[in-house]
């Protein structure tokens, strides 16, 4: 066992700090013994990598015809061309870049507007945690991904509209997570010595309370990363992507139609999305396991 | 009893009408922020339009007059399900919407049959032998669905089960040519059925299995199991006579809160398997730019949504007498 926590800790004698580094090094630690997170973690390091190397790999625009259109795999690229003589490869390591980033700003922005109005429901209570929380109750219940599509429809498919569409739909989860979390500091002994040492309010929610709830919230981040994703590449698949930008549900829509002929334009670009999300998903759970150890041993 | 179930469900239909109303300001707003209004959309159609025409035709539809007054007449036509008229399909928009609900209902019911049939059957055999290569293989197929875009499942399983063995229609509803009547009619809706209901379940198969998983792990802790133990009841009967019973709870709730989830999907499989439903019109209307019929469409799948989890509401109080009503 790395942690050596008493199980009742006492509130009134603060124990020694960890240092950052001896706290990053336990919470590795725990991380690594998590088979499937490391897994997760070695595919998603490759993931990024691709992403972040495709201008280098591939520097042409991944539109470009480069060769005899629906060319199999191995004949000459990779996982071979598609409809229109593009290569496959080029267009899934460019389409790293758009899902990754789509997923990390959709979800930062997500969490921008479920922090905020989580937080104050959950800090103030009352009348303004009613309000906030019917509101969020109305978000919850229209169905998410038809409500994206409306959005993107409306506002017309550009990289910002997706990532707004999809933060629009995505944050009420996060609102009530994060509500659920302050509520629960917010009578807490350390936050009323800040409310007496008459601390502004959003000094206290930002610096004392919100740091004590982070590891909940970065689960479900990340996770919400995963979901984003496959959010994006379903709204590309229906021709709802920015049409200038190379995505993998694009990629699997122009297949489509000749499913028959060619089945590698489809098949390809769909297991990136796959193993993308759900590196991101085993990444997630092994988060959730080193941060919170006491849970992963009850279930156990 | 009955009067306190009466009042429980009367109350809930009260709850639900702001949400609607919410719901319906949203969608006025969206209107709103569309680039063109109506008037646009008929001259395009036209081809040209003088300015005079223009004015016209927004007079019209009410279009020249203040926002908060628009706002007004548009939740009185809601009201009375008016939602405009189809350009596109020259339909009034609800005539087209209801027309497509049935096959829309018949995927999502199949649906969460097989979901919470075949997801919860798994969750208990994973539960049972935990942590046997059952438990694990069970464990790896949940995660993998769980991270598979629906189209692209779709479209394996057209490229495997329609064009490489033959076995399944790749796309419709039916078999239109062939005239069927009676059960052939129903035969032929069944087997064109399997690959879409197939293909939208998986995700879900995967979510009530874990759910499943997790929720018998939990109640075998309960200390009522120690007591039918104790009672000397084999492990069998404890599984399947109290275990599973309580352990279902979670799962029917959340199917409730599936169901919003469940239209979006169904949008995709019905898109990738040409299956003539509500997901359907809005792909078509979303190329045909054709905004009322969007709205339409949006508007009453989350009236759906309410009304499913209505029923999930009533469904527990039925299944767990303990609840609360008030």
């Amino acid at each position: 066992m790395t942690h050596t926590a008493p199980i009742t800790p006492d509130r009134n004698t603060p124990n020694p700090e960890p240092t950052a580094i001896a706290r990053i090094v336990s919470f590795w630690k725990l991380f690594m013994r998590n088979r499937s997170a490391v897994v997760g973690l070695v595919i998603l390091v490759c993931v990024i990598s691709l992403a972040i190397l495709a201008p280098l790999i591939y520097p042409t625009d991944p539109f470009r015809m480069v060769g005899r259109p629906m060319s199999p795999p191995l004949d000459g690229y990779l996982f071979g061309t598609d409809t229109l003589g593009r290569d496959i490869m080029a267009g899934i390591a460019h389409g790293a870049r758009t899902s990754l980033m789509i997923g990390l700003i959709a979800t930062i922005v997500a969490l921008g507007i479920g922090g905020l109005i989580g937080g104050l429901a959950g800090y103030y209570g009352g009348w303004i945690d009613e309000i906030l929380m019917r509101v969020t109750e109305v978000f919850q219940t229209i169905p998410s991904f038809i409500f994206a599509i409306l959005l993107v429809a409306v506002l017309t498919p550009s990289i910002e509209n997706i990532i707004i569409a999809i933060a629009v739909v995505s944050w009420p989860a996060l609102a009530r997570l994060v509500r659920g979390e302050v509520m629960s500091m917010r009578n807490r002994e350390f936050v009323q010595a800040n409310v007496v040492m008459g601390m502004a309010d959003w000094r206290i929610l930002l610096l004392q309370v919100l740091p004590n709830c982070l590891s909940p919230i970065i689960v479900a981040a990340s996770l919400l990363v995963a979901t984003a994703i496959l959010i994006e590449s379903g709204l590309a698949f229906l021709g709802l992507g920015d049409p200038n930008v190379m995505s993998w549900g694009f990629q699997v829509g122009a297949g489509r139609s000749v499913l028959r002929q060619a089945w590698w334009i489809c098949t390809f670009p769909g297991i990136a999305i796959m193993l993308t999300v759900l590196a991101i998903n085993l990444v997630g759970e092994g988060l959730n396991d080193a941060l919170n150890p006491r849970l992963r041993e009850r279930e156990q | 009893m009955l009067t306190a179930r009466l009042t429980f469900i009367l109350r809930r239909i009260l709850q639900a009408i702001p949400i609607l109303l919410a719901i319906m300001i949203i969608n006025f707003l969206l209107l709103k922020l569309a680039p063109g209004d109506a008037a646009d959309v008929l001259a395009g159609e036209a081809g040209s339009a003088t300015p005079e025409y223009m004015a016209e035709l927004r007079e019209r539809f009410g279009l020249d007059q203040p926002v908060a007054v628009q706002l007004v007449k548009y939740l009185g036509r809601v009201a009375v399900l008016d939602f405009g008229f189809s350009f596109r399909h020259e339909m009034p928009v609800t005539e087209l919407v209801l027309d497509r609900l049935g096959p829309t209902l018949i995927l999502m019911v199949t649906t969460i049959t097989i979901a919470v049939g075949v997801g919860s059957l798994l969750g208990v055999l994973a539960a049972v032998g935990l942590n046997t290569w059952r438990d694990s293989f069970i464990s790896v197929l949940a995660l993998v669905s769980y991270a598979t875009p629906l189209f692209w499942v779709g479209l394996m399983l057209i490229l495997l089960f329609s064009v490489r063995l033959g076995w399944f229609p790749t796309s419709g509803m039916e078999t239109i040519s062939a005239f069927h009547t009676g059960w052939d009619r129903v035969w032929d809706i069944a087997h064109h059925l399997v690959l879409p209901a197939l293909t939208l379940s998986l995700f879900y198969l995967a979510l009530y299995t874990r759910l499943m998983r997790a929720s018998m792990l939990e109640q075998q802790g309960m200390d009522y199991v120690t007591t039918a133990r104790a009672k000397g009841l084999t492990d069998r009967w404890i599984t399947f006579r109290h275990v599973l019973r309580n352990a279902l709870l979670p799962v029917v709730t959340m199917a409730g809160v599936q169901v919003s989830s469940l239209i979006g999907g169904s949008v995709i499989v019905e898109t990738v398997f040409g299956w003539p439903g509500l997901g359907q019109l809005a792909f078509e209307s979303l190329f045909a730019r054709d905004l009322n019929l969007l709205m339409g469409i949006f508007f009453l799948s989350a009236v759906l949504v309410l009304v499913v989890n209505l029923v999930v509401d009533i469904l527990y109080t039925m299944l767990d007498p303990r609840i609360e009503l008030s």
